[in-house]
């Protein structure tokens, strides 16, 4: 393994763990936020219950999503030194930032953890929103930054060197919308769906649990809605890459050649020195009609640039595929549920859904590490789109295989530990829930289908 | 002043801050892995409680600086991940370590609880210790020669830190943020024992403190020579050593006579003295000796957004951190009991 490539290996590694835990710092507090607000409406302790039980694995994760993100500040200068050198003073202000959105996220974080019996209870809530809407904005601004690698604006190039640098005008670059939008809402449908999977599929088990039904609620409420919104931003994304970096796109769609009414490709595997893709499903003129919305429009295959300038083109294509399958079935499973709430139907008993809502239980993240894969990967040979090679960025130290095999396995080890930590105190149904009692005074009668207030 | 000083001097006070604070929290860490005696346990929960609502935010003045560094002197920040590679990756092992075992610690079942709590301790031990040797290295003025290196392996990436000064350094740090914990702890104890444990602990670190910084200061006779020049013979330095030693004299006369929060307040003084005696020194370089704060420093507009960017966060931020302080360091909590 040549130096760069376990440089390349080490950040993606880095930031494929941080991501995970990156999502879940946005999109938990918000569903944690609702559940107080409903135990301050309703009263009932269930909701509590639910709320500190998402708090607590907040608190695991942040924790985990601190110090990786940490790692990834550092990693920037330790992997990639002449990267840093070049762009620091440009896009440097989105990390700034940055900072401070997480520093008023770590404040409120600890205020809502440690507070419960401190503070006033409206106080408390309004804690938890500081925490879901600075984790929001920490998600937008480092987005934005990976969107200047990909559109660069706000600078002159001048004999390699960067001059006339205008931090703003970089961080509103071409692709800072399309990018922030769709990882926002990844974030929201992600999260939203891995957790409303976990509780659906304890419902499977006993589907009168009050717990698992007021939790599969308040997650699909984060959940649904984004999942259908994300493949029209996901389409926003697609024509925005037709236009500006037509090579990923044409990698994404594994399209070899330059043609008018470019057909999808779906599956297959591309063979980039053959110029073909194998067993692939060919959908004519789908390509051109979702990328510039004209059935006979142009798409720029991998041919208008020399072979070394393309990307994995076979990596990326199957990650696209990936993230393109799992975003339609979370969309349509988010259609049917919605469907079914409109028509007040009982969603935990119907076992079929909470079939379908189980297996989406890890989809949305299978996404997400899959996009980001389409964007990062498809952007390769550059690290800044056209502006500077990833091969040029990287640090003269020899031995990378070193650190990043001593990463690989730290991030492994903490991976399987967060796994069982959840399971062991946030997933498992409550051993002795006290709120049985509160809330069915009968004792232990169970739930039926139709619940009482 | 320039506007580049201007900002070189908001990063040292993020690093100061980092320093008093979340140092206090490494320190507290080496206390859990040296408590000792029938109150141990006790030693320990208090510690958890100490850092639990706060090293978060703690943690996040080292990310600002950080960040602030590579946006407003990206050379500097670029030749330090080159040159320090291998002992910031180090340090980079040990925050991960130590903040997730922290929280698993916290939140682990009770048969694994000591593991991690070990584990969050060596974190504890090892990470200040090479956060030090970096400062150190970089006070010698060892991580020059226009950043990428020249010679071999061990010349370029490994001789710049692994040398008795900046080692030496590293132990410095390591006395100092225990130091900082056990004065604090003795303030938020809430029973007597515990805080006479943590007083006797304060003195004797607060000696070893100086024992520490006779070493360095001997060490940085041929090793650091432009730290040596700064602290003898600057204009500055006879004051500023005056102040340091006062502040140092006040902590550990308040730790003797028990007053605690006048201990507190001289002991984060000291520290902070301490450092920005180490910032003069090596002014007007950020990286000596070759590399100046205005020759790493970034474009004016960089400069001038960030600044602006720095009083707006302010403006959020302090306020925001002065509710988490005065709801988890100062006095009783107030029982707005919400529980049925
Ligand atoms: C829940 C997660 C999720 C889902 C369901 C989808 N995506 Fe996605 N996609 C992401 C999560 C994601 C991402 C991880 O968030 C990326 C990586 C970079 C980015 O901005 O978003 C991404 C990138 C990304 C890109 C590359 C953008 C760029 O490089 O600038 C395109 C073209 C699409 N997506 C298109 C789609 C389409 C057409 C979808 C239709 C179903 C879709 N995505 C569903
Ligand atoms: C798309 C990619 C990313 C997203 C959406 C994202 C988002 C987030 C979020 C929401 C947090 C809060 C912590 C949590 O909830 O777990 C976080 C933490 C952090 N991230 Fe990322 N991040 C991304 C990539 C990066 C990159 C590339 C860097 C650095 C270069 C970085 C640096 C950090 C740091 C330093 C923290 C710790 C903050 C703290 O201590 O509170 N992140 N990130
Ligand atoms: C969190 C989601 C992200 C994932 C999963 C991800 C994934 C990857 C991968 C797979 C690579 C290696 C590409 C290759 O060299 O073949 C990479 C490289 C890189 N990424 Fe990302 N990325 C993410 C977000 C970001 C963000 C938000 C930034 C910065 C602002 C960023 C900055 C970089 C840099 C600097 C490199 C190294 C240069 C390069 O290989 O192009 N990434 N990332």
């Amino acid at each position: 393994m040549s130096d760069l490539l376990a440089a390349r290996s080490q950040m993606a590694v880095s930031l494929a763990f941080h991501i995970v835990f990156a999502i879940i710092g946005i999109a938990m507090p918000v569903m944690m936020v609702l559940a107080e607000r409903r135990w301050q409406v309703t009263g009932h302790a269930i909701y509590l219950d639910l709320a500190k039980r998402w708090a607590k694995g907040t608190a695991i994760l942040f924790a985990v999503g601190a110090v990786s993100g940490t790692v990834l500040s550092f990693e920037l200068g330790l992997l990639w030194p002449r990267f840093m050198a070049f762009a620091g003073a440009i896009i440097g202000m989105p990390f700034s930032l940055e900072g401070f959105a997480f520093f008023t996220e770590a404040i409120f974080l600890g205020i809502y953890l440690y507070g419960w019996d401190r503070i006033s209870s409206r106080a408390h809530l309004w804690a938890g929103v500081a925490v879901a809407v600075s984790g929001t904005a920490s998600g937008i601004f480092v987005v934005i930054a990976n969107a200047w690698m990909n559109a660069p604006t706000g600078f002159e190039l001048v004999n390699g060197q960067a001059v006339n640098v205008q931090p703003l005008a970089a961080m509103a670059n071409a692709a800072a919308l399309s990018q922030a939008l769709h990882m926002t809402l990844a974030a929201y449908a992600a999260t939203g769906f891995a957790v409303a999977g976990i509780h659906a599929f304890l419902l499977l088990k006993d589907p009168a649990n009050a717990f698992h039904r007021r939790a599969l609620e308040i997650a699909l409420i984060v959940g649904a809605p984004a999942a259908v919104l994300q493949p029209i931003s996901g389409d926003l994304s697609a024509r925005h890459i037709a236009v500006h970096q037509p090579v990923k796109l044409a990698a994404a769609e594994a399209l070899f050649r330059t043609q008018t009414g470019a057909p999808l490709t779906l599956g297959g595997w591309p063979d980039a020195a053959a110029r073909e893709t194998r067993f692939a499903v060919h959908v004519p003129y789908v390509l051109s009609l979702l990328a510039f919305h004209d059935p006979h429009a142009v798409v720029k295959g991998l041919d208008q640039v020399p072979v070394s300038e393309w990307p994995n083109v076979r990596a990326v294509h199957l990650s696209f595929d990936v993230m393109v399958a799992a975003g339609t079935y979370l969309a349509l499973v988010a259609l049917w549920t919605g469907w079914l709430a409109w028509r007040r139907a009982d969603l935990a008993h119907n076992r079929r859904l909470m079939r379908a809502l189980a297996l989406a239980t890890p989809l949305g993240f299978l996404a997400v590490e899959a996009g980001w894969m389409v964007t990062e990967l498809g952007r390769q040979p550059w690290v800044i789109y056209g502006v500077l090679k990833t091969a040029d960025a990287v640090t003269p130290m020899p031995g990378l295989m070193v650190p990043f095999l001593t990463f690989t396995l730290l991030y492994c080890f903490l991976g399987v530990i967060v796994a069982w930590l959840l399971y062991r105190h946030i997933i498992r149904s409550p051993a002795v829930p006290e709120w049985r009692e509160f809330y069915m005074p009968g004792g232990g009668t169970r739930e039926t289908g139709k619940e009482t207030a | 002043m320039s506007l580049a000083d201007l900002v070189a001097g908001v990063i040292f006070v993020a690093l100061n801050a980092y320093a008093v604070l979340g140092g206090a929290d490494f320190g507290g860490g080496v206390w859990d892995l040296l408590a000792l005696g029938p109150r141990k346990a006790r030693q320990r929960e208090l510690i958890a409680e100490a850092i639990g609502p706060v090293w978060e935010a703690n943690h996040v003045w080292l990310i600002l600086a950080i960040v602030l560094l590579f946006t407003c002197f990206p050379p500097a920040f670029a030749r330090l991940g080159t040159r320090l590679h291998i002992p910031l990756s180090l340090v980079l092992i040990g925050i991960v370590l130590r903040g997730s075992a922290f929280t698993f610690w916290r939140y682990g079942a009770d048969e694994e609880q000591r593991n991690w709590g070990m584990v969050f301790a060596i974190a504890s031990l090892m990470t200040p210790l090479l956060l030090g040797t970096t400062a150190g290295a970089i006070a010698s003025g060892a991580v020059g020669d226009g950043g990428w290196g020249s010679g071999d392996f061990y010349g370029t990436y490994v001789a710049p830190w692994l040398n008795p000064f900046a080692l030496s350094v590293g132990m410095f740090a390591l006395i100092a943020f225990a130091f900082l914990a056990a004065v604090y702890l003795t303030l938020e104890a809430r029973d007597r024992e515990v805080r006479e444990d943590f007083r006797r602990r304060a003195l004797a670190s607060g000696v070893g403190l100086f024992l520490a910084a006779v070493v360095v200061l001997l060490l940085s006779l041929n090793r650091a020579p432009r730290v040596r020049e700064g602290l003898i013979f600057a204009a500055w330095a006879v004051p500023l050593h005056l102040l340091t030693a006062a502040a140092a004299i006040t902590a550990l006369v308040a730790l003797w006579a028990r007053r605690w929060r006048v201990a507190r307040v001289a002991a984060a003084a000291q520290v902070s003295l301490i450092l920005w005696g180490w910032a003069l020194s090596q002014y007007p370089y950020i990286l000596p000796p070759d590399l100046s704060i205005a020759n790493a420093a970034a474009p004016a507009a960089t400069l001038r957004l960030v600044l602006a960017a720095l009083v707006a966060g302010a403006v959020l931020l302090l306020p925001s951190l002065y509710y988490l302080f005065r709801i988890f360091k100062m006095g009783n909590p107030s029982s707005v009991n919400r529980h049925p």
